[in-house]
Protein backbone atom coordinates (compact mmCIF):
# COMPACT_ATOMS: atom_id res chain seq x y z
CA UNK A 1 0.00 0.00 0.00
CA UNK A 2 1.87 2.82 -0.86
CA UNK A 3 -0.22 5.68 1.37
CA UNK A 4 0.64 3.76 4.43
CA UNK A 5 4.32 4.08 3.01
CA UNK A 6 3.75 7.82 3.82
CA UNK A 7 3.14 7.04 7.37
CA UNK A 8 5.85 6.70 9.82
CA UNK A 9 6.49 5.42 13.03
CA UNK A 10 5.71 8.30 15.28
CA UNK A 11 2.53 9.13 12.82
CA UNK A 12 0.78 6.03 13.96
CA UNK A 13 1.30 6.99 17.58
CA UNK A 14 0.18 10.75 17.19
CA UNK A 15 -2.89 8.91 15.33
CA UNK A 16 -3.37 6.20 18.61
CA UNK A 17 -3.10 9.47 20.82
CA UNK A 18 -5.72 11.00 18.83
CA UNK A 19 -8.15 8.53 19.21
CA UNK A 20 -7.58 7.55 22.53
CA UNK A 21 -8.43 11.58 23.04
CA UNK A 22 -11.28 11.45 21.02
CA UNK A 23 -12.38 8.33 22.57
CA UNK A 24 -11.58 9.76 26.23
CA UNK A 25 -13.45 13.11 25.02
CA UNK A 26 -16.89 11.22 25.12
CA UNK A 27 -17.72 10.35 28.62
CA UNK A 28 -15.78 13.49 29.53
CA UNK A 29 -18.18 15.69 27.60
CA UNK A 30 -21.30 13.56 26.76
CA UNK A 31 -21.57 14.37 30.83
CA UNK A 32 -23.96 14.21 33.78
CA UNK A 33 -22.44 10.42 32.63
CA UNK A 34 -25.87 8.20 33.24
CA UNK A 35 -29.04 8.95 34.54
CA UNK A 36 -28.79 7.83 38.20
CA UNK A 37 -30.83 8.93 40.34
CA UNK A 38 -34.82 10.93 40.01
CA UNK A 39 -35.71 14.04 41.76
CA UNK A 40 -39.27 14.84 42.52
CA UNK A 41 -40.24 18.16 44.04
CA UNK A 42 -43.21 19.78 45.90
CA UNK A 43 -43.04 23.16 46.24
CA UNK A 44 -39.80 23.81 45.41
CA UNK A 45 -38.74 21.30 47.94
CA UNK A 46 -37.02 17.87 47.27
CA UNK A 47 -39.90 15.50 47.95
CA UNK A 48 -37.87 12.32 47.22
CA UNK A 49 -34.43 11.52 45.54
CA UNK A 50 -34.94 8.14 44.08
CA UNK A 51 -32.48 5.72 42.87
CA UNK A 52 -32.93 4.90 39.17
CA UNK A 53 -31.95 0.96 39.67
CA UNK A 54 -35.79 0.70 41.45
CA UNK A 55 -38.98 0.25 39.90
CA UNK A 56 -42.02 2.90 42.28
CA UNK A 57 -44.60 4.74 41.76
CA UNK A 58 -45.07 8.05 43.97
CA UNK A 59 -48.23 10.03 44.63
CA UNK A 60 -47.16 13.79 45.37
CA UNK A 61 -49.82 16.15 46.57
CA UNK A 62 -50.19 19.39 45.08
CA UNK A 63 -52.71 22.54 45.39
CA UNK A 64 -54.78 20.86 42.40
CA UNK A 65 -54.91 17.22 43.52
CA UNK A 66 -52.06 14.64 43.16
CA UNK A 67 -49.90 13.94 40.29
CA UNK A 68 -48.73 10.46 39.71
CA UNK A 69 -45.01 9.59 38.77
CA UNK A 70 -43.52 6.76 38.10
CA UNK A 71 -39.81 5.55 38.10
CA UNK A 72 -38.45 2.46 36.52
CA UNK A 73 -34.47 1.14 35.92
CA UNK A 74 -32.98 4.40 33.62
CA UNK A 75 -35.72 6.69 33.58
CA UNK A 76 -38.64 8.37 35.27
CA UNK A 77 -42.02 9.81 34.27
CA UNK A 78 -45.23 11.82 35.30
CA UNK A 79 -48.20 9.29 34.62
CA UNK A 80 -50.51 11.83 35.57
CA UNK A 81 -51.33 15.15 36.48
CA UNK A 82 -54.36 17.01 37.72
CA UNK A 83 -53.32 20.64 35.81
CA UNK A 84 -55.03 21.74 32.51
CA UNK A 85 -52.57 21.54 30.09
CA UNK A 86 -50.75 18.22 30.44
CA UNK A 87 -47.34 19.63 29.20
CA UNK A 88 -45.37 17.34 31.97
CA UNK A 89 -47.39 14.11 31.29
CA UNK A 90 -47.02 14.40 27.29
CA UNK A 91 -42.95 14.99 27.91
CA UNK A 92 -43.08 11.11 28.53
CA UNK A 93 -39.92 9.13 29.60
CA UNK A 94 -37.14 11.26 30.98
CA UNK A 95 -33.89 9.60 30.72
CA UNK A 96 -30.61 12.20 30.22
CA UNK A 97 -28.86 14.12 33.55
CA UNK A 98 -30.51 17.62 34.00
CA UNK A 99 -33.84 16.41 31.89
CA UNK A 100 -36.87 17.72 34.17
CA UNK A 101 -40.74 17.74 33.41
CA UNK A 102 -42.47 20.04 35.23
CA UNK A 103 -46.16 20.31 36.65
CA UNK A 104 -46.78 24.38 37.25
CA UNK A 105 -50.12 24.21 37.56
CA UNK A 106 -49.69 21.48 40.62
CA UNK A 107 -46.28 22.68 41.67
CA UNK A 108 -44.47 19.35 41.32
CA UNK A 109 -41.55 18.14 39.23
CA UNK A 110 -39.35 15.46 38.22
CA UNK A 111 -35.48 15.80 37.21
CA UNK A 112 -32.74 13.35 36.25
CA UNK A 113 -29.85 13.59 38.04
CA UNK A 114 -26.41 12.06 36.99
CA UNK A 115 -23.10 12.02 38.81
CA UNK A 116 -22.43 15.82 38.08
CA UNK A 117 -25.07 18.59 37.55
CA UNK A 118 -26.11 20.05 34.78
CA UNK A 119 -27.26 23.13 33.73
CA UNK A 120 -29.80 23.88 31.23
CA UNK A 121 -31.24 27.09 30.04
CA UNK A 122 -34.54 26.67 32.93
CA UNK A 123 -31.52 26.64 35.72
CA UNK A 124 -29.18 29.00 33.97
CA UNK B 1 11.35 36.05 9.28
CA UNK B 2 10.24 36.56 5.52
CA UNK B 3 7.62 39.63 6.32
CA UNK B 4 9.79 42.01 7.88
CA UNK B 5 12.75 41.18 5.32
CA UNK B 6 10.17 42.22 2.63
CA UNK B 7 9.36 45.44 4.68
CA UNK B 8 12.63 46.26 5.16
CA UNK B 9 13.52 45.66 1.61
CA UNK B 10 10.31 47.95 0.50
CA UNK B 11 11.89 50.86 2.54
CA UNK B 12 15.20 50.28 0.96
CA UNK B 13 13.68 50.70 -2.63
CA UNK B 14 11.95 53.44 -1.64
CA UNK B 15 15.30 55.22 -0.36
CA UNK B 16 17.52 54.34 -3.21
CA UNK B 17 14.41 55.87 -5.36
CA UNK B 18 14.95 59.11 -3.04
CA UNK B 19 18.74 59.49 -3.92
CA UNK B 20 18.76 58.67 -7.79
CA UNK B 21 16.65 61.63 -8.09
CA UNK B 22 19.22 63.77 -6.43
CA UNK B 23 17.01 65.67 -3.97
CA UNK B 24 17.13 63.35 -0.78
CA UNK B 25 14.61 65.95 0.72
CA UNK B 26 11.77 65.11 -1.39
CA UNK B 27 9.72 61.66 -1.28
CA UNK B 28 8.54 60.28 -4.08
CA UNK B 29 5.07 60.48 -5.65
CA UNK B 30 5.11 57.23 -6.34
CA UNK B 31 5.51 54.82 -3.55
CA UNK B 32 8.03 52.14 -5.04
CA UNK B 33 6.82 48.04 -4.07
CA UNK B 34 9.27 46.25 -5.11
CA UNK B 35 7.73 42.35 -5.36
CA UNK B 36 10.42 39.74 -4.72
CA UNK B 37 10.47 36.33 -5.55
CA UNK B 38 9.21 35.37 -1.94
CA UNK B 39 6.46 37.73 -2.27
CA UNK B 40 5.37 35.95 -5.45
CA UNK B 41 5.88 32.47 -4.40
CA UNK B 42 4.08 33.65 -1.29
CA UNK B 43 1.17 35.15 -3.70
CA UNK B 44 0.59 31.77 -5.50
CA UNK B 45 0.88 29.83 -2.61
CA UNK B 46 -1.79 31.38 -0.51
CA UNK B 47 -4.04 31.72 -4.39
CA UNK B 48 -3.50 27.83 -3.97
CA UNK B 49 -5.26 27.79 -0.26
CA UNK B 50 -7.34 30.32 -1.36
CA UNK B 51 -8.92 27.94 -4.40
CA UNK B 52 -8.87 24.97 -1.52
CA UNK B 53 -10.63 26.55 0.98
CA UNK B 54 -13.75 27.78 -1.52
CA UNK B 55 -13.89 24.01 -2.19
CA UNK B 56 -13.47 23.51 1.49
CA UNK B 57 -16.65 25.58 1.42
CA UNK B 58 -18.64 24.36 -1.21
CA UNK B 59 -18.40 20.67 0.43
CA UNK B 60 -22.06 20.05 2.41
CA UNK B 61 -20.96 19.59 6.08
CA UNK B 62 -23.85 17.59 8.78
CA UNK B 63 -23.00 20.40 11.08
CA UNK B 64 -21.37 23.79 11.11
CA UNK B 65 -17.63 23.61 11.70
CA UNK B 66 -17.10 20.34 11.00
CA UNK B 67 -14.99 21.12 7.57
CA UNK B 68 -12.07 19.23 5.86
CA UNK B 69 -9.99 22.05 6.17
CA UNK B 70 -8.28 21.24 2.72
CA UNK B 71 -6.56 24.37 2.77
CA UNK B 72 -3.93 23.11 5.79
CA UNK B 73 -2.52 20.88 3.26
CA UNK B 74 -1.14 23.52 1.92
CA UNK B 75 0.13 24.80 4.92
CA UNK B 76 2.10 21.70 5.42
CA UNK B 77 3.69 21.52 2.30
CA UNK B 78 5.18 25.39 2.81
CA UNK B 79 6.19 24.39 5.88
CA UNK B 80 7.55 21.47 5.05
CA UNK B 81 9.37 23.29 2.13
CA UNK B 82 9.83 26.99 2.91
CA UNK B 83 9.43 27.07 6.69
CA UNK B 84 7.49 28.31 9.32
CA UNK B 85 7.19 32.19 8.50
CA UNK B 86 5.84 31.66 5.34
CA UNK B 87 3.69 29.55 5.98
CA UNK B 88 2.36 31.87 8.28
CA UNK B 89 1.99 34.09 5.95
CA UNK B 90 0.28 32.01 3.54
CA UNK B 91 -2.06 30.73 6.07
CA UNK B 92 -2.91 34.47 7.22
CA UNK B 93 -3.62 35.82 3.64
CA UNK B 94 -5.69 32.48 3.04
CA UNK B 95 -8.11 33.39 6.07
CA UNK B 96 -8.19 37.02 5.16
CA UNK B 97 -9.16 36.39 1.26
CA UNK B 98 -10.87 33.25 2.15
CA UNK B 99 -13.51 35.53 4.35
CA UNK B 100 -13.62 38.29 1.66
CA UNK B 101 -14.17 35.92 -0.95
CA UNK B 102 -16.85 34.01 1.17
CA UNK B 103 -18.22 37.27 2.90
CA UNK B 104 -17.76 36.77 6.24
CA UNK B 105 -14.81 38.93 6.50
CA UNK B 106 -15.10 40.01 10.22
CA UNK B 107 -17.94 37.92 11.16
CA UNK B 108 -17.80 35.24 13.88
CA UNK B 109 -16.73 32.78 11.58
CA UNK B 110 -13.90 35.22 10.84
CA UNK B 111 -12.38 35.11 14.06
CA UNK B 112 -13.05 31.59 15.10
CA UNK B 113 -10.93 30.96 11.54
CA UNK B 114 -8.29 33.43 12.76
CA UNK B 115 -8.27 31.80 16.02
CA UNK B 116 -8.20 28.11 14.98
CA UNK B 117 -5.40 29.10 12.33
CA UNK B 118 -3.33 30.61 15.06
CA UNK B 119 -3.17 28.04 17.26
CA UNK B 120 -2.33 25.57 14.86
CA UNK B 121 0.53 27.71 13.21
CA UNK B 122 2.07 27.79 16.64
CA UNK B 123 1.40 24.59 17.40
CA UNK B 124 3.06 23.31 13.70
CA UNK B 125 5.65 25.63 14.94
CA UNK B 126 6.56 23.68 18.01
CA UNK B 127 5.76 20.46 16.43
CA UNK B 128 7.77 20.84 13.32
CA UNK B 129 10.64 20.40 15.65
CA UNK B 130 9.84 16.51 16.48
CA UNK B 131 12.63 14.48 14.86
CA UNK B 132 11.58 14.30 11.13
CA UNK B 133 12.80 10.26 11.09
CA UNK B 134 9.66 9.10 13.16
CA UNK B 135 7.05 12.21 12.46
CA UNK B 136 6.07 13.14 9.14
CA UNK B 137 3.27 15.15 7.87
CA UNK B 138 0.60 13.58 9.12
CA UNK B 139 1.37 13.44 12.84
CA UNK B 140 1.99 17.28 11.59
CA UNK B 141 -1.81 17.59 10.36
CA UNK B 142 -3.48 15.72 13.22
CA UNK B 143 -1.94 17.82 16.03
CA UNK B 144 -3.05 20.98 14.17
CA UNK B 145 -6.28 20.28 13.31
CA UNK B 146 -6.72 19.48 17.14
CA UNK B 147 -4.76 22.70 18.19
CA UNK B 148 -7.47 24.64 15.47
CA UNK B 149 -10.59 22.98 16.74
CA UNK B 150 -9.48 23.75 20.43
CA UNK B 151 -8.66 27.24 19.68
CA UNK B 152 -12.11 27.69 17.72
CA UNK B 153 -14.11 26.02 20.81
CA UNK B 154 -12.18 27.83 23.41
CA UNK B 155 -12.72 31.19 21.39
CA UNK B 156 -16.74 29.99 21.12
CA UNK B 157 -16.95 29.06 25.20
CA UNK B 158 -15.52 32.45 25.90
CA UNK B 159 -16.96 34.79 23.60
CA UNK B 160 -19.72 33.52 21.33
CA UNK B 161 -22.13 31.25 23.65
CA UNK B 162 -20.68 31.24 26.83
CA UNK B 163 -21.94 28.48 28.02
CA UNK B 164 -20.36 24.91 28.54
CA UNK B 165 -22.90 23.45 26.75
CA UNK B 166 -20.32 24.47 23.51
CA UNK B 167 -18.09 21.53 25.35
CA UNK B 168 -20.98 18.73 23.90
CA UNK B 169 -19.76 19.15 21.03
CA UNK B 170 -16.52 18.39 21.77
CA UNK B 171 -16.20 14.48 20.65
CA UNK B 172 -17.82 15.08 17.18
CA UNK B 173 -15.32 17.68 16.27
CA UNK B 174 -12.44 15.55 18.41
CA UNK B 175 -13.50 13.11 15.97
CA UNK B 176 -13.67 15.02 12.88
CA UNK B 177 -10.53 16.77 13.42
CA UNK B 178 -8.51 13.02 13.56
CA UNK B 179 -10.27 12.05 10.55
CA UNK B 180 -9.85 14.93 8.23
CA UNK B 181 -6.06 15.75 10.18
CA UNK B 182 -5.11 11.94 9.11
CA UNK B 183 -6.19 12.78 5.10
CA UNK B 184 -4.63 16.08 4.98
CA UNK B 185 -1.41 14.73 6.25
CA UNK B 186 -1.55 12.06 4.22
CA UNK B 187 -2.39 14.07 1.22
CA UNK B 188 0.58 16.25 1.83
CA UNK B 189 3.07 14.28 2.38
CA UNK B 190 1.86 12.59 -1.05
CA UNK B 191 2.75 16.06 -2.77
CA UNK B 192 5.88 16.16 -0.58
CA UNK B 193 7.39 12.83 -1.72
CA UNK B 194 7.24 14.37 -4.85
CA UNK B 195 9.71 16.43 -7.21
CA UNK B 196 9.16 19.91 -6.30
CA UNK B 197 7.98 21.39 -9.60
CA UNK B 198 9.65 24.03 -11.29
CA UNK B 199 7.33 26.64 -11.23
CA UNK B 200 7.32 27.11 -7.26
CA UNK B 201 10.97 26.75 -6.71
Amino acid sequence: MHWLSLLRPGDWLVILLGALAVGGSVPMFWQGGMAERAIIRQEGRVFAEVDLRSRKQFEVAGPLGTTLIAVEPGRARVISDPGPRQYCVKQGWLMRPGEIAICAPNRVSVQIAGRTKVYDSISY
Amino acid sequence: MHGEASETDKAGGEGAANSWRGNPGRRPAVTQLTVTAEDRRVAWLATAAVGLSLVDAAIPSPLPGVKPGLANIVTLVVLARYGWGTAVWVSGLRVLAGSLLLGYFLAPGFFLSLTGTTLSLLTLGVARHLPQRWFGPVSLSILAAFAHIGGQLLLARLWLIPHDGVFLLTPVFAGAALVFGTINGLIAAKLLAEPVPPEVR
